[in-house]
């Protein structure tokens, strides 16, 4: 069987430290209000559920349509996933989803792991579920009409995410990185909204009791209609801004220290000092404290492989 | 299908494989996390990096063809890449017309793109020494060990455990797509790119329901053989003297390769 990635994973490599590292920290506090959330409120039958449902969501994506020339469309997931489990609940099986599609087929780095279940796991599922959830009182073909844009949205904010990340971290150009992955995410996002209509209304159809009043997927609180209706605002408003004006967004990325104004000054160098730490010497400082810090660590362990060798 | 058909696995005895899970995790996402760090154009290290690689995986007896034929994965992501080549300010190396567009290559852009290139791929093949090394349960269990929070352990065991036969459903209902899609000579089957969409559309729906009423299934028949909330196993791991070593070895090597890129 032909396993071909899904064309938003963001390898190792390609991703600054400091941006790897703010979006493992954003990601780890979304996922931990999830997973607190959901331990609230779901008993130990939940567990086989969402493990069985992260499958779903990893077979789905085999799913696929021939569109032309060859290419074809197919789910990334993660506003289905938000729709029928919940908002929570699809977070965390989108984050088991793309933490498996990592390990497993290294599709999608470790250490930037952070940014990828921020773009395509957390992101999607806000915006996902957050349109959706303003649709509560609204007739089935209003319903179905959102979840398209929402899904389509969800996609875009995703690349939009992808693109941005990829800029603070010197990689690509803005004025060309954005709208590229914008460019080309318009008609997955097509894909995807298509694709994740049709399964709900089968759904709605089948077993309309799964997403009806008092089910796991009705019970995400009313503030997700803010949630998502802001992110998705934002992406409506900030797409347009970052093709149009890239150097007004370099200018603000410069000031908050994430791009460093000797990058494109003095050289290969330069992008290497870490941010929020200037001046040479504090790096310095910095850099004998680490090494100090694996000095310790190494001698630490040699002591205990040694303990243990004594013990066996 | 069978289990491992997706399993990136590759059954072997050696020192490699012996290693304790967390061990080989720990190390792995040091390795990853030293390689973001070193500077562009730090070739000694980056060389030095990759030896070190190839010693594990000749320690591992995976053969040089393994990793690196699967180290390729990145590759396609490096296009996103391909603008700094120009992008970046530099002496001009190598100037030409893409259509009416003039593009010129820098050095700086060309040293920082090369540089983002090798970084991936040494990263990436690292990875790949993991898993092909490292059963996916021993390397679930290895994360629980490193204080990922149980529930996402769990759901990545099931999802593990479950993917297999979910794909099996899904090859079922493609084959029925399939059966179902006869043409007559000269005609094309089904209806516009819409139509074909709301299939693929169904299908999805479908699997959903199977694989929410299988979920149902499950958990009463784990629930009958004595279930309470909590995965057991039966391999406990634990630390050897060579663990400590190894660990302490590689760490020292990740130091070096630090102070060699830095200074």
């Amino acid at each position: 069987m032909h396993y071909s990635p899904p064309p938003m994973h963001i390898p190792d490599g390609f991703l600054s430290l400091t941006i790897s590292i703010l979006c493992w920290i954003l990601s780890a506090a979304v996922i931990g209000l999830a997973i607190s959330k959901t331990n609230k409120s779901l008993g130990e039958k939940q567990i086989p559920l969402m493990g069985v449902m992260a499958a779903f969501i990893f077979a789905a994506q085999m799913i696929n349509f021939p569109v032309a020339g060859g290419t074809s469309g197919h789910l990334l997931g993660g506003a289905l996933a938000a729709i029928v489990l919940g908002p929570w609940a699809g977070m965390l099986v989108m984050t088991a989803v793309i933490a498996t599609q990592a390990l497993l087929f290294q599709d999608g780095g470790l250490v930037v792991m952070g940014a990828n279940l921020l773009n395509m796991g957390l992101a999607t599922a806000a915006v996902g579920y957050g349109l959706y959830r303003s649709t509560a009182r609204q007739s089935k073909s209003v319903k179905l009409g959102v979840i398209g844009v929402a899904a389509w949205l969800s996609v875009m904010t995703g690349a939009l995410l992808t693109a941005l990340e990829l800029w603070l971290s010197g990689v690509s150009d803005l004025k060309v990185v954005v709208p590229a992955m914008l460019g080309v995410h318009a008609l997955i996002g097509l894909g995807e909204a298509l694709i994740t209509v049709s399964a709900v209304a089968f759904i709605l159809q089948t077993r309309p009791d799964l997403l009806a009043e008092g089910s796991e997927s009705a019970k995400g609180s009313g503030a997700w209609v803010y949630v998502g209706g802001l992110i998705a605002l934002a992406v409506v408003v900030l797409s347009p801004l970052a093709s149009a004006d890239p150097d007004g967004l370099n200018r603000v990325a410069m000031d908050l220290g994430f791009i460093d104004t000797a990058q494109s000054a003095s050289g290969p160098l330069a992008g290497y000092t870490v941010p929020f730490l200037a001046s040479a010497s504090a790096s310095k400082i910095v850099a004998g404290a680490i090494g100090a810090l694996v000095v310790g660590a190494v001698a630490f362990l040699i002591g205990r492989g040694i303990k243990a060798k004594s013990q066996a | 299908m069978h289990f491992d058909a997706f399993d990136r696995y590759h059954a072997q005895e050696s020192f490699v494989h012996r290693l304790d899970p967390r061990v080989k995790t720990a190390l792995t996402i040091a390795f990853i996390l030293s390689n973001a760090l070193l500077p562009d154009g730090a070739w000694l290290a980056y060389g030095l990096a990759w030896l070190s690689l190839l010693t594990a995986n000749y320690a591992s007896r995976l053969g040089l063809g393994y990793t690196f034929k699967r180290s390729l994965i990145a590759l396609p992501f490096a296009l996103i890449a391909v603008t700094i080549l120009f992008s970046m300010p530099g002496r001009p190396i190598f100037s030409f017309h893409l259509f009416f567009w003039p593009l010129t290559i820098t050095d700086a852009g060309l040293l920082r793109f090369v540089s983002i290139l090798i970084r991936s791929w040494l990263s990436v093949q690292a990875a790949i020494l993991l898993v092909a090394t490292t059963r996916f349960p021993d390397l679930v269990h290895a994360l629980e060990h490193l204080k990922v929070p149980a529930i996402l352990t769990t759901i990545i065991a099931f999802l593990y455990r479950y993917l297999f036969v979910l794909m099996d459903e899904v090859f079922r209902l493609l084959r029925a797509r399939e059966s179902r899609s006869a043409a007559g000579a000269g005609r094309r089957s089904g209806g516009g790119v819409f139509w074909r969409a709301k299939v693929a559309g169904n299908l999805a729906g479908q699997l959903f329901l199977r694989s929410y009423e299988r979920s149902d299934r499950i958990y009463n028949a784990m629930v009958a053989r004595g279930y309470a909330g909590r995965l057991c196993t039966l391999n406990p791991h634990e630390l050897k003297s060579s663990d400590y070593f190894v660990a302490a070895f590689a760490l020292l090597l990740i130091g070096i390769l630090q102070a060699i890129g830095r200074f």
